[in-house]
């Protein structure tokens, strides 16, 4: 059997076992078990991480934006899928707000509920992604002439600009102002965040396995040689740029579902820098590897190490040191170590199949020397 | 005068004060194989990427294939600071970004070479063919663009293949020895499609074996491919072997221009660059 | 025009306060090229530092003190995560001080319970209120411009007529030259974090009086805006960067005492990606030519 024959092969089974897995965790454990939560949470980072890897690590653009283009994708999604007849109570302070339909309860008109609520709601989730999409197209004009540091700032920029839009009570009528948006149709499995992550994630790499993907790479790695060679810089990283907010809008209104209420606080600089961390810690260049760094965080975060915040932790009690958010200085100080000490991240720039590569030897090493 | 494939017509470049290329007038015809000479500094360089569009020429034009493809004129500040001549002559502004230039035809490689690191040696070459992909982001993510994308990995094998390089098409390009990873930044130029090909120093660092080999490969890649070679080069026993004519700079101004046995001959070159071989 | 007045001058103020932060900004810039994404931290910790010395201790003590350990501490921070990856990639080091300000944050958060610390014992003499022009005010808005203007000007003397000043200058122009010329670029190096550091805590001395606590939170905002006004007052330069930090102060305060409050953040990264687009070397800076 050739080596990639047998790379597919074990790629498969992996992905088939752990989804065999969640839908088991999904039928055994209750929907608010701290498990099916994290796992919920993880695979929503994961995409977002993947997406900034897309841009960050693929292209080479550092771009400090996500948490600005999460922000849209989850405010869209709520905005679009709250029930007609809550938004009355949602909206208290803004006469049941300006939008008075909800895409779900469109669909559910010719679809039947069950359908058309889920129909609605990938449907609300497409749209917030566009609208993602649409705000990268129109920052990255100016903004990706820019050198990689000052191209940092400015997104960064952007995301906080975005960030007092949405809390602007004269927007009030759409966004519910300072107040949160609540009461959308959220999904209370983790299979279908699974599903869903899954399959993006999968269109992400097809993309980066494609001449598209190729093109960012070289734009990374020389992008004078690539526009030399052809490659039209401008158009390449707005590409890269656009398809990445894509993805984060649409990691924003998973993490609205997830969340349960939206408000604009959570969505600051913090969240891209923790999403940058996992990013790193993963390996730039390695989508198993932000996927993986996703699951370590988010486990971690919220559930292996919740010991360190109420006392007691691995047989040591010590409840005047473990208190509350001692696990996120934990935390913090690995990431510190690993990004001090082991630069290239948990995968470096190799994949999943590329695992198995080890044991037939280092072959690239030896050939041409 | 429709053979050349390439005219540059009263270029020049000045930063700031300093002129780097002084009203340049260059031509080269289909199939030649012209090198432009000169001493450290003298703007060869500067000239290349002057046609190749990554600077804009202060003043003056570029033709290719008979058609314009650069023009500028004296602008703003440079109104004032522009010591050159022919400012007058020039009205629009044409000024494309390199990888227009390279799809029309023209494609170069660089002084220092700029392989992509994290590639192997066939991604470096098939990354090249890009530029010459129909299909959209969309349909090579779902893969509809099967069949372009398996001629353009053909046309990979069969370039690499011609160049010698098939053997190690899937090491990294770094782990190269030097003088294959200058083999295949050219074959990277040559997988654009080209009818002008730029070489900028390609014999740089090479000893003497390598330097005829490299005279071998330029001269059989013209004649295979049917290009026309510009070459910046110091290797005065490549130059003087392999070129059709050859265009002498000196701080920016062109000072000769011939065959080789003129140029050898000629006092201002001497002078300038060349000096006398000693008497053993 | 009457009612601006107090925003006018509270403008100033502010403006002077962001000077002294966006003075360690720009200097760290202007030789490692680096943006040091944990400077707004340790403004705020230099705060927390304040709040919990004069608490218990006589001010004589206590101010030495919170100069004292955010000095050690921008010095600390620069040893531990920026010099090791000195020969990293540029984006390498940016992420480390991403690490280190979300560890900052992360520390405080823990330290302080995430509940805003009050300031116990407010300085005295700066932190009486004054009449101003019929406005009513605390003394720190007066002293405040002063001081910095005297450190500024202090700053460029070392700058510009000290030895160790000429190798900082000669650093930030060519930094491998500089270090083949001898010159101990680990010294330099860290008396630029030392520089940095000890401004930052003098600002947040000074800022940290006209309000009743201090919060985690409160080094993202002042050491974002300070960031913008270093680079809009061109990024490596130091007149540029006290020029744009008080403009920023006071546009801020006029664009609050016209109403629109929740602006005034969002204005400030407004004007950074002006700046960005028009100009990205700012107001003074130098540009850059690329060789290809």
């Amino acid at each position: 059997m050739t080596m990639t024959r047998k790379k597919t092969i074990f790629t498969a089974a992996v992905l088939v076992i752990l989804l065999a897995a969640c839908i088991a965790v999904d039928l055994t454990l209750p929907s608010y078990h701290i498990v099916v939560t994290v796992i919920k949470k993880a695979t929503v980072y994961s995409l977002v991480a993947v997406s900034m890897n897309l841009l960050n690590g693929f292209t080479g653009l550092f771009s400090l934006g996500q948490a600005g283009f999460m922000l849209l994708g989850a405010y869209s999604y709520g905005v679009l899928t709250i029930p007609v007849a809550k938004r009355a109570g949602v909206y208290q302070y803004f006469d049941g707000g300006a939008i008075q339909f909800s895409i779900p309860e469109i669909f559910s008109g010719f679809m039947g509920e069950t359908v058309g609520t889920v129909v609605g709601m990938l449907t609300a989730l497409l749209i917030g992604g566009l609208l993602a999409a649409l705000m990268a197209y129109l920052i990255g004009l100016p903004v990706l002439r820019l050198k990689s540091d000052y191209l940092a700032i400015a997104t960064l920029g952007f995301a906080e600009i975005l960030r007092a839009f949405f809390q602007w009570n004269a927007l009030g009528p759409i966004t519910n102002g300072s107040n949160l948006l609540k009461s959308y149709p959220t999904f209370s499995h983790a299979t279908p965040y699974v599903v869903m992550v899954g399959l993006m994630i999968a269109m992400i790499l097809l993309l980066i396995n494609s001449t598209y993907g190729r093109a960012f790479k070289a734009i990374r790695d020389d992008e004078v040689a690539a526009e030399a060679m052809g490659i039209n810089l401008a158009h390449h990283k707005r590409m890269a740029f656009i398809i990445s907010s894509f993805f984060a809008g649409i990691g924003g209104g998973m993490m609205a579902m997830y969340m349960g209420t939206i408000a604009a606080a959570p969505f600051k600089s913090t969240l891209t820098y923790e999403i940058l961390l996992i990013v790193v810690i993963g390996g730039i260049g390695s989508i198993t590897g932000s996927i993986l760094a996703s699951f370590l965080y988010i486990f971690s975060a919220e559930w292996l190490l919740r010991g360190l915040d109420s006392g007691k932790f691995l047989f040591i009690e010590a409840p005047a040191v473990f208190k509350n958010g001692f696990r996120m200085v934990v935390l913090s100080m690995i990431i510190m170590v690993i990004v001090l000490f082991f630069r290239k991240g948990i995968m470096g720039d190799k994949e999943l199949p590329d695992l198995l590569d080890r044991r037939s030897g280092k072959r690239g090493k030896e050939a041409a020397k | 005068m429709s053979e050349n494939i390439l005219r540059i017509e009263n270029a020049t470049m000045q930063f700031g004060g300093v002129v780097a290329v002084d009203n340049l007038n260059l031509e080269i015809n289909q199939g030649e194989i012209v090198a432009l000479i000169g001493p450290n500094g003298a703007g060869k360089t500067t000239a290349f990427n002057v046609v190749t569009g990554v600077y804009q020429p202060t003043n003056g034009a570029v033709w290719f294939q008979g058609k314009k493809i650069v023009e500028n004129h004296p602008q703003g500040k440079m109104k004032k600071l522009y010591k050159g001549q022919h400012a007058g002559e020039y009205n629009q502004v044409l000024a494309p970004t390199p990888d227009v230039i390279t799809k029309l035809g023209m494609a170069r490689t660089f002084q220092n070479i700029r392989l992509w690191k994290s590639q192997t040696v066939f991604d470096n070459v098939l990354i090249a063919k890009h530029c010459r992909v129909t299909h959209g982001f969309l349909s090579a993510t779902f893969r509809t663009n099967r069949k372009e994308e398996a001629e353009q990995r053909a046309d990979v094998e069969r370039l690499l293949g011609e160049v010698g390089l098939l053997d190690v098409k899937d090491e990294l390009a770094t782990s190269l020895p030097y003088g294959k990873q200058r083999r295949l930044e050219i074959a990277r130029a040559l997988a654009t499609e080209p009818k002008l090909l730029l070489l900028d120093e390609p014999a740089a660092g090479m000893n003497p074996q390598e330097t005829n080999e490299l005279t071998a490969f330029i001269g059989e890649i013209r004649d295979k491919f049917n290009l026309t070679v510009f070459l910046i080069e110091h290797h005065m026993d490549l130059v003087m072997d392999i070129s059709d004519r050859i265009y002498v700079l000196d701080f920016g101004k062109l000072i000769a221009q011939g065959t080789p046995a003129e140029i050898q001959n000629d006092q201002r070159v001497i002078d300038a660059y060349l000096g006398v071989a000693e008497d053993a | 025009m009457r009612e601006l007045l107090p925003y006018l001058i509270n403008g100033i103020s502010v403006g002077g306060q962001y000077a002294l932060i966006a003075i360690g900004y720009t200097l760290v810039y202007g030789i490692l090229r680096l943006i040091n994404f944990a400077h707004g931290d340790v403004f705020m910790v230099a705060g927390l530092v304040m709040v919990y010395s004069t608490a218990s201790l006589p001010f004589y003590i206590a101010l030495p003190l919170v100069l004292i350990v955010t000095v050690v501490l921008g010095f600390t921070i620069e040893r531990v995560a920026y010099k090791p990856l000195r020969s990293a990639p540029r984006m390498s080091v940016m992420i480390s001080a991403i690490g280190v300000s979300y560890l900052i944050q992360n520390l405080s958060f823990y330290i302080t319970g995430g509940v805003p610390q009050p300031v116990t014992n407010p300085i005295p003499w700066i932190s009486e209120n004054v009449s101003l022009l019929g406005a009513s005010t605390k003394r720190v808005t007066l002293v405040t411009p002063a001081l910095t203007i005297l450190l500024v000007v202090a700053l460029v003397y070392l700058i510009n007529h000290t030895k160790i000043g000429m190798a900082m200058r000669a650093a930030a122009k060519d930094f491998e030259t500089a270090q083949l010329m001898g010159i101990k670029i680990n010294a330099v190096i860290s008396m630029t974090f030392v520089i940095g550091s000890f401004l930052a805590a003098v600002g947040a001395m000074l800022y940290f009086t006209n309000y009743p606590s201090v919060a985690i939170t409160s080094g993202g905002m002042p050491g974002l805006k300070a960031f913008v006004a270093a680079v809009f007052g061109g990024i490596g330069s130091i007149p540029g960067a006290v020029v744009g930090a008080f403009i920023i102060g006071l546009c801020e305060e006029i664009i609050k005492g016209l109403g629109y409050t929740t602006f005034s953040d969002a204005f400030t990264f407004a004007l950074l990606i002006v700046v960005l687009c028009v100009k990205p070397t700012g107001l003074f800076g130098e540009k850059v030519t690329d060789k290809v």
